[in-house]
C-alpha cells in the first residue's frame, strides 16, 4: 500500500458515491473495458477520406496556410539537395543536426556538402532534420515520436526545422496515423512523446500579432519524398 | 394581399398572450397583434387572467412563484388551440421552459407540455403555422431589425419576421452588423448590472446608428424599451417600434419613447 | 493581487467599463475570435456532428469515471510514471512541492495551467525558495508584471505593447538599455532568447494537461509556441498538474476532442503543436525527464458529479463562450476576479469557492444564450446559471429590496385581478408624469436605470383596460 492510497480512495470513493455506482459492477466494467480495447471511431471529416491526391494537395495546402513551406523530392537526391538549398536559401550554415533515423542515414548525402552531426539538439544548433512516422492530411500535421532515431528535442530547440516525411506515410486522418503507431508500438502503449506538428512555432499573444519562433523553431520545411 | 378567411369555426382559435410589458407599457402592439391573426384567419381571445409569463421570478432562482405564475398561465390558456405571443422571450418562456419547471407536479406537467406544444411568437406562427406569405401594410423608411436572443436562440425566430418586413410596401430592410449581439435588457439585468447593461445598449446602438436606418424593429418590447431609452437619451431621431406595429400598418402614434406630435 | 476576488465584482466591472485601453483590447477578442471561429466551423461541415461526439464521449467518460481514472493509472504507472491523487488543493500543492524538493529543483518552468493557477502552485514553489518561470508568453509577461490573466486562451488580451515592452525593461535587467522594443517582433524575440536560457536550467518542468488518454495514460498539452514541449522535455522531471475531469477513453476519442478544441478557441485548424506524453524517457531515449508525475486534482469536481452542476465538467476550458459573451466582452477577464471568468466561470467559480463568495458571477447575465450556443460540449451555461440563482434565492441572499420588489411584483402577478387593478391605477400616472415627451429622464426608484438612459413612458391605459372597453363596445 503506497502512501497515497488515503487520498487515492477517498476521491475514489467520493467519484463512486456521487455516481451512486459500485466498484464492482459488471456491467460497468464491461463498457470500459470494451471502449479502451475497441476504441471506437467518432465522426471522421470527409476532407480526411478523399482520393490520394487531392489530399496529398490539402495537405500541402494547410502546412504553407499554417507557415511551414513545402517541397516536392520525387527521388532521395532531390531530398537532399531540396533540404540543402533549403539551408543556402535561409542564409543558414550547411549543417544539420539529426538522430539516427535509418532512412535519413541512407539519403545519398554525398551528392551535398552539408554537415550532419547526430544526437539530441545542442543549444548552439541552428538547423535540425527529423524524419515523421506519419502525417495526417486533415489539417497538414505531421506525427514525430521520441527516441534516438528522431530525438524530440530536434524538433524545439534550433530556430529551423525540416522535416522529412515519405509520401506513402501520409495518412488521410489523425485516427489513421494512430493506428500506424499502434501497428508499430502495440495496443495501448506510445512511446514517451507524440509531436503532432502543424507549422513553425507561433504566438499571438501580444495584441492579437502573429509573430514566429515563439520558442519552437521560427521555420518549418517539410518535405514529401515520393 | 393577405388570407381573409372566413370566421367560421373552422378558424383557428388563438389565445393571445399579451405579454405584461405589452399590456404595461405599449397596448398598440397587442391590438397590432390581433390585427395581424385576425386577417390572417384566426379568431382571436385574450383570457383577462393573465399577468406576466413568471420570467422576473423565475430568472431571479424564484422557482416557487415562478411555478405559481406558470400554473396560472396554462389554466387560463390550455383551451384554445394556440397560443400566441408578441415576444420571443415569453413565447420561449412556455415552450421551453414552463415543461421544465412543472415536470415534478403531476397535475400540470403533461399540461405544461401540451401547451408549450401550441405556443408561438407572432412573426413564426403567421409564417410557419398559418402560412402568411405577405401583409398589406405600408411603411416608407430605412428600417433596421434587432434579433432578440430568447426568439433567436430559444425558438430559432430569424427568417420569420424579415419575410414579412420584405411584403411591407416602400420599406427598405438593412441588416446591422452584429444583429445577434444581445441589446444587454435581459429582464432584471438591465437594473441589477445597470453599468454592464448599458455598455451593451451603448454597443448595439452604435450598430442601429452605422446601419443608416431609421427605425429599429424587434420582436421583443424589453430589448425596445432598452433600445429606445438610450437613443432617447442620447438625443437620436432613430425611432423605435415592435415588428408588429409595421407588420399591421399601425404606425400612427409615436413611436417608443418618442414625443406625442404637436396638435 | 487585490481586488482580484469574486466578491469584489462591481467594482472591477466599474473600473473595467471605463478602462479606455481595456475596452480597446476588448474589440480585438470580438472581432478576432469570434470570426475566426465561424470561419473554422464553416470549413468543417462535420463540426456539429463531433460536438454531439464529444459531449456522448464526455458524458460516458464521467459516468465511468473512477474506472477510467484506475485504468488511466494503471497504464501510467506501466510506462514508468506515477500518479498522485490531491482531493484540494492545499494537497496538489504539497505534492508538487515535494517532488520539486525530491528533484533538488532550484528553477522550475511551467507550461500554461489553469489547474496551477487554481491552486496557487507558483506563490506556493516560491515561498519554498523555488524559482518558477512562467514560459507561455503571455504567462511570462504577466508574471513580471504581478498581473493575473484576463482570458484562458489570451491571457495578455488586456494589454498593448507599450506597456509590455516598459516591463521587459524592468524585468530583464541584465540586458543592454539601449536596445529597442518597438516592435512586437522585438517582444517575442526579447522573450524567446530570456526563457531560453531558463529552459535550459530548469530542474523541473510543470505543465497542464488539455486531456488525458485513458487507453495509453498519455498526457496532452496543445500549444502554439512551444513552449509546453520545451518544458515538459528538456527537464529530469516532469510533473503535470491537472483533475480528475480531464480524462478520454481512447486516442480516437481524443482525435474527436481535438478537432473541436482549437476551432473553438482560435478558429485554427490545429495548435501548431499537440504533443502527447507518456511516461519518463525509455531506453534509449536520448532526451526527455527521467521522472514523469501527474498529479491528479479533485478539489470539488467529485462534488458536482452526478449533482446539478454535473454538465459543467464536460467543459474542455476552450474560451468560446467568453469569447461570444456580451458581459465578457464588456468588461474583459479581470472583473471576474477568478482564474475561470466567463460564463464558464460564472458556473465553475461558485462550485469552487461557495456561492456565497461569487454570487455575482451567475448573476452578471443577461441570459442571451450566445456560450450554450458556441459550447462544442453542449452545456447548457445559462440554465447552470439559473441554478446558482436558485441556491442563492433559497439561501436568502440577493440583496433585500430586491426580493422586496420581486416579492411585491410576484405577489401582485398571482392574482390577476389585483394586477390589473393595480396596474391600471399606475400606468395612466407614468404617462402623464411623462407628459408629451413621451419618456422619462428620472423618476424615483429607477437610478439603476435612468442615470443613463431615458424611461419610455408607457402609453397610459393597460392594453386589458383598453381590451375590456374596446370588448364591450362591439
Amino acid at each position: 500500500m503506497n502512501a497515497t492510497a488515503g487520498p487515492r480512495a477517498a476521491i475514489l470513493s467520493r467519484v463512486r458515491a456521487a455516481l451512486g455506482v459500485r466498484a464492482d459492477e459488471a456491467s460497468r466494467l464491461a463498457a470500459v473495458e470494451d471502449r479502451l480495447k475497441r476504441h471506437p471511431r467518432g465522426t471522421i471529416p470527409a476532407r480526411a477520406l478523399v482520393e490520394r491526391g487531392t489530399l496529398l494537395q490539402s495537405f500541402e495546402t494547410m502546412l504553407t496556410d499554417q507557415g511551414a513551406s513545402v517541397t516536392h523530392a520525387a527521388t532521395p537526391e532531390d531530398a537532399v539537395r531540396a533540404i540543402a538549398d533549403d539551408l543556402r536559401a535561409h542564409d543558414l550554415p550547411l549543417c544539420l543536426r539529426l538522430g539516427d533515423d535509418a532512412v535519413l542515414a541512407a539519403l545519398p548525402w554525398e551528392a551535398v556538402a552539408v554537415e550532419r552531426r547526430f544526437g539530441p539538439a545542442q543549444s548552439d544548433d541552428r538547423a535540425a532534420l527529423s524524419r515523421a512516422i506519419t502525417a495526417a492530411a486533415e489539417t497538414g500535421t505531421l506525427f514525430l515520436v521520441s527516441g534516438a532515431d528522431n530525438p524530440t528535442t530536434l524538433a524545439f530547440l534550433p530556430e529551423s526545422h525540416t522535416i522529412l516525411v515519405g509520401a506513402g506515410d501520409i495518412a488521410g486522418c489523425y485516427e489513421e496515423g494512430f493506428d500506424r503507431l499502434r501497428a508499430i508500438y502495440g495496443e495501448g502503449a506510445l512511446p514517451r512523446t507524440v509531436n503532432l506538428i502543424s507549422g513553425p512555432s507561433r504566438t499571438a499573444d501580444i495584441e492579437q500579432t502573429i509573430v514566429r519562433g515563439a520558442h519552437g523553431p521560427k521555420r518549418l520545411h517539410v518535405v514529401i519524398l515520393g | 394581399m393577405t388570407k381573409k378567411a372566413a370566421r367560421t369555426q373552422a378558424a383557428p382559435l388563438v389565445g393571445l398572450f399579451v405579454t405584461c410589458l405589452v399590456d404595461l407599457f405599449r397596448p398598440s402592439v397587442g391590438f397590432a397583434a390581433i390585427k395581424l391573426l385576425e386577417d390572417a384567419g384566426a379568431r382571436v381571445e385574450v383570457p383577462q387572467s393573465q399577468t406576466c409569463c413568471g420570467q422576473p421570478a423565475y430568472n431571479s432562482g424564484d422557482k416557487e412563484d415562478a411555478k405559481a405564475i406558470a400554473r396560472q398561465v396554462v389554466e387560463s390558456f390550455e383551451r384554445f388551440d394556440y397560443v400566441v405571443a408578441p415576444s420571443g422571450s415569453c413565447a420561449g418562456m412556455l415552450r421551453l421552459h414552463y415543461p421544465q419547471l412543472l415536470a415534478d407536479d403531476p397535475a400540470f406537467a403533461s399540461r405544461a407540455q401540451a401547451l408549450a406544444g401550441k405556443t408561438f411568437e407572432l412573426t413564426s406562427f403567421l409564417v410557419e403555422v398559418l402560412g402568411v406569405e405577405a401583409v398589406d401594410a405600408h411603411y416608407a423608411a430605412p428600417v433596421t431589425y434587432h434579433d432578440a436572443c430568447s426568439g433567436l436562440r430559444e425558438l430559432k425566430v430569424k427568417d420569420a419576421p424579415r419575410r414579412l418586413l420584405r411584403s411591407v410596401e416602400g420599406l427598405t430592410l438593412t441588416e446591422m452588423e452584429e444583429t445577434e449581439i444581445c441589446c444587454g435588457f435581459g429582464g432584471t439585468f438591465s437594473v441589477k448590472y445597470p453599468d454592464i447593461a448599458n455598455a451593451m445598449v451603448e454597443g448595439k446602438v452604435r450598430n442601429i446608428v452605422k446601419s443608416g436606418a431609421a427605425c429599429v424593429l424587434a420582436g421583443d418590447l424589453g430589448c425596445l424599451l432598452h433600445i429606445a431609452g438610450k437613443l432617447s437619451r442620447d438625443g437620436s431621431a432613430i425611432q423605435c417600434r415592435h415588428v408588429a406595429e409595421v407588420l399591421a400598418g399601425m404606425t400612427g402614434n409615436p413611436a417608443i419613447g418618442q414625443a406625442r406630435k404637436a396638435g | 493581487m487585490s481586488g482580484a476576488s469574486p466578491e469584489s465584482f462591481k467594482g472591477n466591472a466599474a473600473r473595467a467599463l471605463a478602462d479606455a485601453q481595456l475596452q480597446r483590447a476588448l474589440l480585438n477578442v470580438k472581432s478576432g475570435f469570434i470570426v475566426k471561429r465561424a470561419k473554422a466551423r464553416a470549413k468543417l461541415p462535420e463540426f456539429d456532428r463531433l460536438r454531439d461526439d464529444a459531449r456522448a464521449i464526455k458524458d460516458h467518460t464521467l459516468a465511468h469515471l473512477d474506472l477510467y481514472l484506475e485504468a488511466y493509472e494503471r497504464k501510467v504507472v506501466e510506462s514508468g510514471g506515477h500518479v498522485h491523487f490531491a482531493p484540494s488543493a492545499a494537497d496538489a500543492r504539497d505534492i508538487v512541492l515535494r517532488l520539486c524538493r525530491e528533484a533538488n529543483a532550484r528553477i522550475a518552468t511551467k507550461g500554461k495551467s489553469m489547474v496551477s493557477e487554481e491552486i496557487g502552485l507558483d506563490a506556493h514553489l516560491e515561498a519554498a525558495g523555488i524559482e518558477v518561470v512562467e514560459t507561455d508568453l503571455g504567462e511570462h509577461i504577466l508574471q513580471i508584471r504581478g498581473d493575473r490573466p484576463s482570458h484562458i486562451i489570451a491571457p495578455v488580451i488586456h494589454l498593448n505593447k507599450e506597456e509590455i515592452a516598459e516591463d521587459f525593461f524592468r524585468a530583464h535587467a541584465a540586458l543592454p538599455r539601449g536596445r529597442t522594443l518597438d516592435t512586437v517582433q522585438d517582444l517575442v524575440s526579447e522573450a524567446r532568447a530570456v526563457l531560453r536560457e531558463k529552459f535550459l536550467a530548469a530542474d523541473v518542468g510543470i505543465t497542464g494537461a488539455n486531456f488525458l488518454v485513458a487507453e495509453t495514460g498519455s498526457s496532452i498539452i496543445v500549444t502554439n509556441e512551444g513552449n509546453g514541449d520545451l518544458t515538459e522535455t528538456l527537464p529530469a522531471t516532469h510533473i503535470v498538474v491537472t483533475s480528475i475531469e480531464k480524462i478520454v477513453p481512447t486516442l480516437e476519442d481524443a482525435c474527436t476532442m481535438l478537432r473541436l478544441l482549437a476551432r473553438s478557441a482560435t478558429g485554427q485548424e490545429i495548435t501548431t503543436y499537440t504533443s502527447f506524453a507518456t511516461g519518463p524517457a525509455r531506453d534509449g531515449d536520448p532526451d526527455g525527464p527521467r521522472a514523469y508525475h501527474v498529479v491528479l486534482l479533485d478539489n470539488g469536481r467529485s462534488d458536482m458529479l452526478g449533482g446539478d452542476f454535473h454538465e459543467m465538467l464536460r467543459c474542455i476550458r476552450c474560451g468560446a463562450c467568453l469569447n461570444h459573451c456580451p458581459v465578457y466582452g464588456a468588461i474583459g477577464g479581470h472583473a471576474y476576479g477568478s482564474v475561470y471568468p466567463g460564463p464558464m466561470g460564472a458556473v465553475l467559480t461558485p462550485a469552487l469557492v461557495g456561492i456565497d463568495h461569487a454570487r455575482d458571477l451567475p448573476n452578471a447575465s443577461s441570459f442571451c444564450g450566445r456560450c450554450e450556443e458556441v459550447c462544442p460540449m453542449a452545456i447548457p451555461l445559462p440554465a447552470l446559471m439559473r441554478k446558482w440563482r436558485e441556491r442563492d434565492f433559497d439561501r436568502g441572499d440577493p440583496p433585500l429590496t430586491q426580493r422586496a420588489a420581486l416579492g411585491i411584483w410576484a405577489f401582485a402577478a398571482r392574482r390577476p385581478r389585483l394586477y390589473h387593478a393595480l396596474a391600471g391605477t399606475l400606468m395612466p400616472l407614468l404617462a402623464r408624469l411623462a407628459g408629451p415627451k413621451g419618456r422619462l429622464r428620472t423618476l424615483p426608484f429607477t437610478a439603476a436605470w435612468t442615470a443613463t438612459r431615458d424611461l419610455p413612458a408607457p402609453e397610459g391605459q393597460t392594453f386589458h383596460a383598453l381590451y375590456r372597453q374596446r370588448s364591450g363596445e362591439r
